[in-house]
């Protein structure tokens, strides 16, 4: 484990160096003060953490965070039940057919209308957008298992009800979690997008005003800062992965 | 003890509807042991889904100690070859499950998991996972999990056809200790000639479309020692598979 463990801090810093070394050369070849070597978007981010880019960094942060907990809250129990129970299926598989297409971003006028300017008004967009996707992967999932499965633990005795909990479940959370990780990309892409009208909290906030006022090494402070919170959510999700569904990682 | 009276099933929809079963008839009384034995997709596996009360017949009935099967019975054991057991459990987590299911108290099970880990050679994997497990341990933990429950009917569908021939006679070996125990009735399909005639002191060859049952063998001699080495073994086994041969043409 702890082998492991370092084996892949070793990985993240040779990617990190990797893109490092892209960057610098970009930055030299291009020349442009839009952007700016990673030295001094390293110096600018040093001299921002004293000022108040740890607290946009937490703002958005806390904003993702509850986010993916709410849809997964919301989108696991649906999934199960659309799998596994074919006529709420029938029922709700086409309101979301017609509704997850739809980028739910332009309802942004209104959301904000309802929900304020505040926290509760991001939040409520990236889980729209990320509740849908845990749905419709848990769902498939759960048809996915096989009905041998099913029957053999039915035939021990057990209720319809404990199925939830004893197969379909556990049986569709490795799947859970790949639609968390492909989600996480999203959820930051909807925040960055959320906070960066009419706010003045949050990283989106950050970059957009850096930019606005033509300070490209502060844009860059905040990019990073949004690049580190994407790490950190991969990273929990993979500690959660091991934790949850040990089975999938033992040696065989 | 199990009695199938007047059974049809039908799969698909009307008008198109295939029949697995017409009329079927069988009983099996206590403490025997039955195989079935017959061509893929001759319906044996349906029809123990439906003694396990798993699946309705479409008309007719089951019977079991006299009792209507309408939903899976407290002390029916049910094996099957693949899918039974839980990826995301431990050996111990999978036997007890059965146990956990019907919230039997803790401690009593505990002791009880532990005493059929020991008797089935599971107690060193016990916290290894099924992807961990040899062909043979998993279908011994199989076996632990239905034993938990103090089945009194243990009906198994090919629970051995994935195994290596070695594993496979060991496994046969074992699954005739545990029946001749005691008060079990077993109800066993399989493929295999051979298994079959050691196994089923009755010996149904199955003919399909819809199935029927082509030809009964009592094999009584089932279960004595040394019976896989001796002549009428084979002249048995030489029996069934021309039974087979005659369903097929």
């Amino acid at each position: 484990m702890h082998q492991k463990a370092s084996a892949q801090a070793r990985g993240y810093l040779w990617a990190a160096l990797f893109l490092w070394l892209v960057w610098e050369l970009a930055a030299r070849r291009l020349g442009t003060p839009m952007l700016p070597t990673p030295e001094m978007a390293f110096t600018a981010t040093l001299r921002l953490l004293q000022g108040n880019l740890g607290e946009h960094f937490w703002v958005s942060t806390y904003r993702v965070l509850l986010s993916m907990t709410l849809s997964l809250l919301f989108g696991v129990p649906f999934g199960l039940v659309m799998g596994f129970e074919p006529k709420v299926d029938r029922v709700l598989a086409p309101l979301v057919y017609i509704t997850y297409p739809i980028p739910k971003i332009v309802f942004l006028p209104l959301i904000l209308l309802l929900l304020g300017l505040g926290d509760q008004s991001k939040v409520f967009l990236i889980t729209l957008i990320v509740f849908f996707q845990i749905l419709v992967t848990t769902r498939d999932a759960v048809r996915k298992i096989p009905l041998e499965t099913i029957s053999s633990f039915l035939s021990l005795g057990a209720k319809r009800i404990q199925v939830y909990r004893y197969v379909l479940l556990p049986a569709s959370l490795p799947d859970v979690f790949t639609a968390l990780r492909l989600s996480m990309g999203t959820s930051v892409a909807v925040l960055f997008f959320a906070e960066s009208f009419a706010t003045t909290k949050g990283l989106g906030y950050f970059i957009m005003d850096a930019w606005s006022r033509s300070a490209p090494d502060e844009m860059f402070a905040g990019i990073l800062a949004m690049g580190v919170l994407g790490v950190a959510l991969f990273i929990l999700t993979d500690v959660m992965d091991h934790v949850f569904i040990r089975w999938q990682h033992v040696q065989r | 003890m199990i009695q199938v009276s007047h059974c049809s099933v039908a799969y698909g929809e009307p008008g198109e509807r295939v029949m697995v079963y017409e009329n079927f008839n069988l009983s099996v009384s206590r403490g025997e042991s039955l195989v079935m034995i017959g061509p893929s997709g001759c319906g044996k596996t349906t029809l123990l889904y439906i003694m396990a009360g798993l699946l309705k017949p479409t008309e007719g009935e089951v019977q079991i100690d006299g009792k209507t099967i309408l939903g899976p019975r407290k002390e029916t054991g049910f094996i099957l070859q693949e899918y039974g057991l839980f990826p995301w459990l431990t050996v111990e987590e999978n036997v007890s499950l059965g146990l956990r299911v019907r919230h039997l108290p803790r401690p009593a099970n505990r002791s009880k998991v532990n005493a059929i880990l020991g008797e089935m050679g599971l107690l060193s994997v016990r916290r290894h996972y099924p992807s961990q497990l040899s062909g043979g341990q998993r279908q011994r933990v199989a076996l632990a999990r239905a034993l938990t429950l103090d089945p009194d009917l243990l009906l198994m569908d090919e629970p051995l056809s994935a195994l290596d021939a070695l594993t496979r006679e060991r496994l046969q070996l074992l699954l005739l200790e545990i029946w001749q125990r005691g008060d079990l009735t077993s109800v066993l399909v399989t493929h295999s000639i051979e298994e079959a005639v050691f196994l089923g002191q009755r010996i149904l060859v199955l003919g399909a479309n819809p199935a029927i049952v082509l030809a009964e063998v009592e094999n009584p001699e089932a279960g004595s020692a040394g019976y896989r080495q001796t002549r009428l073994f084979y002249e048995r086994c030489t029996q069934v598979r021309s039974l087979l041969e005659g369903g097929q043409t």
